[in-house]
Formats: C-alpha cells, sequence, structure tokens
C-alpha cells in the first residue's frame, strides 16, 4: 500500500509537471529543482510497482506458505535479492536526485550568479536516471553471477559517476568568480560537495567487482553508504529546510544555533565515519558486536567521539527550530524574497497566499525572478479577477488512515480487521469518487484585500 | 541570456495582454487525467512485468507436483478469452455510444461488458477452486504459486475493473455524460483494454506455452 501511494503521487507531480507549467516555461526553462523531481518521479513511478510486487510476494510466503522465495519446493531465494535490488538501487537515486536540484538552486542563488551548465546539470540528471535503473546487480557481487555479468554491471555502475561528476564541476563553476554569500544554505552545499565526492570515490572503489569481494560487507561499504546518504541526502535536505523555511513559515532560521549545529555535524559526521573505512579495510565486518583485536578499538573510539557530535547536531538543530520560533517577529522575512532569490517562488509573499500568485507568471528565461527584477517588473496592484482553486479534501488523509490501519492489521495477522480495513479503504476511494463540485473560486475582492495588505507590508518596510 | 528581448506576443500562447507582460490574466492550464492514468497504467505494467518475470524463473519447477500440460484445461481458457475479447469490443462499443451522446446505448454497452467481465471471474474462479481441490493450491509448488499469483492479480484487477464499471454507471445515470464522466469514462476504457493486453500475455506465455512438454 506505501508502493501504491508513493506511486500515485509520482504519477500525480509528472502529470502536473508535464501539463500544468506556467505560459513560456519550456522544459528546458524549468528550474533545474523540477527537472531533477520530474526524473525522480519518473524513478518512482518505474520502480515502486517492483517493491509493490515483491513485497505482496515476500508476505504470501510468509503467511501464506508459498513458494516464491523459498529454498524448497522450487522457490528462488535469488529471484527475491535481485527483485529488491531492481527497487533498491534506484531508490538511492530517489533519493538523492532532489537534493541535487536543491544544491543547483541554492549555488547559483548564493553565488549570484546563473547556474553554469545548465543544459548539461539537465541531461546529467536524464542520463543518471536511466542508469540508475541498470546497476543494482553490484550489491551482490558475490552471489556468484559469473565474470561477465559482474563485468556489466561493475562498468555500468562506474559510469553512473560520470554525470554524476559533471554534476559536482557544474556547482564548482557556478561558484567560480560569483559573490559567494555564506549563509547557512551555502555552507551545507559546500559541506557537500565535499563529502559526496570522497563517497563518490570510495563508491567507485566498490564498483570494481574483485574489489568488491573484499569489501562486500565490511564497514568499508557502511563509510561508503553513510558518507553519500548524510553526506549527500542529509545535507541536502537541511540546506533546504534553512533556504526555504522562510519561504513556508514567514521567518528565517536562526543563524548561531544553525551554525552550531553545521559544525557538529559536519566534523562528528567525520569523526564517525571515516575510521569506518579504515576499519572495513582491516577486515571489520558489519553487525558484528564484539572484537577480539584491540588494536582496532582506537578507531572504534573516535567513531564514537564523531557519533556523540552528531548528537550535539541534531540536538542544536532542534534548538535552531525552538529559537527561530521565539525570535520570529526578529526574523520574519517581510519582502517574500529573503535571499535575493532568483526562481519565481520568491517572487510572492511569505507564507504564500492559498493562490500563491495573483496572476499566473509568464516566463521568458530561466531564473525567471532575476529575470523579472532586472527588468525593473512592477507588482500588479489592481485589476484582480476571481481565480479559480482546487477545493480542499479530506479524502487522501481518510484513505491514508485506513491504509495504515489495514496495514497494521496485515502485519499482526488480524485477518478480520485487515479485511474490514481493505474494503473501508476502497470504499473510502469510491465515495470520494462520488464527489464532483471539486473546484471553487477565490472572489477578487478576497484577492484584492490579500494583495492590499502585502502592498502596506511592503510599503512599511520600505522596499 | 539578457539579450533575450521582452516580447509578451511572443511567449504567451495564452491569450497575450499587452498591458501585463509578466503575468497571464487567467491561466488556463491543460488537464492531466489522462496522461496520469496511461502513466498510472504503464507501472502497474511493471507489476505484472515483475510477476511474468517470477513465472518465467519458477515455472518449471514443480517439485515432483503436477505440471501445467497436466493441469490446464485449453478449452476452459479459450472460452475465457472469448470472454475478455468480447468484453473489450462491447466496451469499445459504449464509447462510441458515449460519443454520439446516447446515455441509454452507453449504459447497455457498458452493462454488456460487466457481464462478460463477471462471465471471465466466474470461469477462473471455477478453474481455481478445481485446481485447489485437486490438490494443485499455490503452496503445492513454486510452479502454483508463480502461476496463481500472475493469473490471480489480473484476476483481481478484473474484479476491481467491475466495481469501477458499477460505479460508473451509476454515476453516469446521475449526471449524465458530463465532462467528468466522459473522461471516467475514458480512463475506464484504457483500463479495461490494458487488462485485455496483459491477458494475452498470460494466456500465451503461461497456457499455450505451460501446456507444451
Amino acid at each position: 500500500m506505501a508502493g501504491v501511494g508513493t506511486l500515485l503521487s509520482g504519477v500525480n507531480l509528472i502529470a502536473t509537471i508535464v501539463k500544468m507549467r506556467a505560459p513560456g516555461m519550456k522544459l528546458m526553462k524549468m528550474p533545474v529543482f523540477t527537472w531533477t523531481s520530474l526524473c525522480t518521479n519518473v524513478l518512482i513511478v518505474v520502480t515502486f510497482p517492483v517493491l509493490t510486487a515483491v513485497l505482496a510476494m515476500l508476505s504470501l510466503d510468509r503467511t501464506f506458505g508459498t513458494h516464491f522465495f523459498t529454498s524448497d519446493f522450487g522457490g528462488d531465494s535469488m529471484l527475491y535479492v535481485n527483485l529488491i535490488w531492481i527497487w533498491g538501487h534506484p531508490e538511492v537515486y530517489i533519493l538523492v536526485l532532489p537534493v541535487f536540484g536543491v544544491f543547483s538552486e541554492i549555488v547559483s542563488t548564493f553565488s549570484g550568479k546563473r547556474l553554469f551548465g545548465y543544459t548539461s546539470m539537465v541531461y546529467a540528471t536524464v542520463v543518471i536516471t536511466i542508469l540508475s535503473y541498470l546497476v543494482w546487480l553490484h550489491h551482490f557481487f558475490t552471489m556468484g553471477s559469473g565474470a561477465s555479468v559482474n563485468s556489466f554491471f561493475g562498468i555500468t555502475t562506474m559510469i553512473i559517476s560520470i554525470p554524476t561528476g559533471a554534476k559536482i564541476f557544474n556547482w564548482l563553476f557556478t561558484m567560480y568568480r560569483g559573490r559567494i554569500r555564506f549563509e547557512l544554505p551555502m555552507m551545507w552545499t559546500i559541506a557537500f560537495m565535499i563529502t559526496f565526492v570522497i563517497g563518490g570515490m570510495t563508491g567507485v572503489l566498490l564498483a570494481v567487482p574483485p574489489a568488491d569481494f573484499v569489501l562486500h560487507n565490511s564497514l568499508f561499504l557502511i563509510a561508503h553508504f553513510h558518507n553519500v546518504i548524510i553526506g549527500g541526502v542529509v545535507f541536502g535536505v537541511f540546506a533546504a529546510i534553512n533556504y526555504w523555511f522562510p519561504k513556508a513559515f514567514g521567518y528565517k532560521l536562526d543563524v548561531f544555533w544553525g551554525k552550531v549545529s553545521f559544525w557538529c555535524w559536519v566534523v562528528g559526521f567525520y569523526l564517525a565515519f571515516m575510521p569506518l573505512y579504515v576499519l572495513g579495510l582491516m577486515g571489520v565486518t558489519r553487525r558484528m558486536s564484539h572484537f577480539e583485536d584491540p588494536s582496532l578499538q582506537i578507531w572504534f573510539q573516535v567513531a564514537a567521539v564523531g557519533a556523540v557530535l552528531i548528537a550535539g547536531g541534531i540536538g542544536s538543530m532542534l534548538v535552531q527550530f525552538y529559537v527561530s520560533y521565539r525570535r520570529r517577529d526578529a526574523l520574519r522575512d517581510v519582502t517574500g524574497d529573503p535571499w535575493d532569490g532568483r526562481t519565481l517562488e520568491w517572487s510572492t509573499s511569505s507564507p504564500p497566499p492559498d493562490y500563491n500568485f495573483a496572476f499566473t507568471p509568464r516566463v521568458y528565461d530561466n531564473d525567471t525572478w532575476t529575470d523579472m527584477k532586472r527588468k525593473n517588473y512592477l507588482r500588479p496592484v489592481k485589476d484582480f479577477v476571481a481565480i479559480h482553486m482546487p477545493k480542499n479534501t479530506a479524502a487522501g488523509f481518510v484513505i491514508a488512515g485506513l491504509s495504515a490501519a489495514t496495514g497494521f492489521a496485515l502485519v499482526w495477522q488480524m485477518w478480520i480487521f485487515a479485511v474490514l480495513g481493505l474494503v473501508a479503504t476502497v470504499g473510502a476511494a469510491i465515495i470520494h469518487t462520488f464527489n464532483y463540485k471539486r473546484d471553487y473560486y477565490i472572489p477578487a475582492e478576497e484577492v484584492v484585500v490579500t494583495e492590499a495588505e502585502r502592498t502596506r507590508i511592503l510599503e512599511a518596510a520600505n522596499v | 541570456m539578457s539579450e533575450m528581448v521582452l516580447d509578451p506576443a511572443k511567449a504567451g500562447a495564452h491569450g497575450a495582454q499587452d498591458d501585463m507582460p509578466f503575468h497571464v490574466r487567467e491561466h488556463h492550464p491543460e488537464n492531466g487525467t489522462l496522461l496520469g492514468f496511461w502513466i498510472y497504467l504503464m507501472s502497474d505494467c511493471l507489476i505484472f512485468a515483475v510477476l511474468f518475470i517470477a513465472y518465467a524463473v519458477l515455472g518449471r519447477n514443480f517439485a515432483g507436483g503436477p505440471s501445467g500440460a497436466e493441469l490446464f484445461d485449453l478449452p476452459l481458457v479459450a472460452l475465457n478469452t472469448g470472454f475478455l475479447l468480447l468484453s473489450s469490443i462491447t466496451y469499445g462499443f459504449a464509447m462510441l455510444a458515449s460519443q454520439r451522446a446516447k446515455l441509454g446505448t452507453t449504459l447497455v454497452w457498458l452493462a454488456v461488458t460487466g457481464l462478460f467481465g463477471l462471465g471471465f471471474l466466474s470461469l477462473e474462479m471455477f478453474e481455481f477452486v478445481h485446481l485447489i481441490h485437486e490438490g494443485a493450491g499455490p503452496q503445492r509448488s513454486a510452479f502454483l504459486t508463480s502461476f496463481f499469483a500472475l493469473v490471480g492479480t489480473h484476476g483481481l484487477h478484473v474484479t476491481f475493473g467491475v466495481i469501477w464499471l458499477v460505479t460508473l454507471m451509476v454515476q453516469l445515470n446521475r449526471h449524465g455524460l458530463t465532462e467528468a464522466n466522459t473522461r471516467r469514462l475514458m480512463c475506464l476504457s484504457m483500463f479495461w483494454h490494458f487488462l485485455d493486453v496483459i491477458w494475452i500475455g498470460v494466456f500465451t506465455f503461461v497456457y499455450l506455452m505451460g501446456v507444451l512438454p
């Protein structure tokens, strides 16, 4: 059900990006974040059905005694490993592609420049999307598929580092000769670039099948994985939170606690995970509780210090949220454009009104908002019209709740509740289809009031 | 690209307004439902792809149990296939009637389609019950596991299709051939024909090739 839910969101976002762009926004004028979202959702649509199917098959094996993956009655456990990783490997790109987009937006904003190599960035994203579907076997080189199969997947895995490297160079060249502002999102981005390159290089090492036979299941692999997921995805999410928080909530996040969190996280990360590379090379495997060799202990102790620092980073971030909320009036973003942003979301107020834009923007160029500011754009203050809106509905929430209850019942094998839950879920979906009144208009008078209030705030702030 | 000239007439295919170079007064984006539904169908296709793969890998692992050649009753499956193919044709007739704005005829053809769908499901249930009674249930061997999973998942889809069909008939009866209902009719049409295509694969790959020695 989680698979189906994710899948339907993916379908929704693809259709939205393909069909509902602002006039003038050609595909190659979309923000890079939109591109990476599109590619991510394509990956979701092509991989989550596999997860849904394989989880259903595994559940049937475990609860009804069927024989997909069992070792008797003709089942094949290798089939399971293949299928789960056909989903599992693209999944890590589903994680990291959106933050590649985040970094692209942030680097360009805080360097005060257009993104370097927009076209190559888009193509790199598309190539990663395709290649990510062709590398899954590198998770189990040791399964013994033979030299030629291993070589194929080893080579595809190495090739995928090329578009990724192209992205790193694009970000670097965007910064080159830029007027860089070291705000929190930019700091996270730079930490990402350094950390992710290290993780990428150890990934290429692991992609060599003979090397993988030595390193498989060792702490070297664990270090690599955390290196790219923490250094890539987690740092990216933090960058994105710091970047878009004012847009979503109307005030910036506190810088001091943000910096405390940043340094704790970055230093802690290196202390915690770099020793694991060493340990892995010395033959330590994952999921072991006990080691005889005392010479290894110092590395574990260093890693433990790192883990404590990371805990400090998590704590500081929570403090950052709390302090920012307390200081929200001092941190208020009245302009809607706190970073001198380049894309359209910064042209409306923070937080945006329900309708986002009083008039749909017209797009002429990448970095539309910068383009508008350069051409002395004046905010429209009159002649507002009613705005067509989709109505809110509780259906999604209700169906999600019922699905969760059904899933719970299935996990604990409460069959009656599971059947009831399933019937209720389908029933709720059917009931929703009987609702034909799905849109409404925000009257022009209301738009006038909202926009006048914004005019007043902007004038008070004297911008 | 600062050399780009500001030219609203060029940029706006959506009713350019000279007084508003940066905005359009009213924007009507296209409806994405049919595209979205296509994408959904392709992803559903992948669920079947996984089940076909499982059948391809496990389909000859009889584990000492019965094989396809011993179990499959081809005349019955042929009848079943006939039901499903005919239901696709009748759905096509329903679509033709809906395009000529004939609500009554549309409903009649939809009902016929639903009956064919139910016929298909009944025969499939009969086959499954028969197999299980013979001791050839899904737990008997990996072959039967993958067989029941693939054919059963298709049957489950047809079941949902029939539920959807009945729901849509009620809604058509209530609101007529409105824009929303026509769109829904189109989505169900794609779904129904999609199940037909999948069945052709099942029929060929599972039944016809399954009875080969």
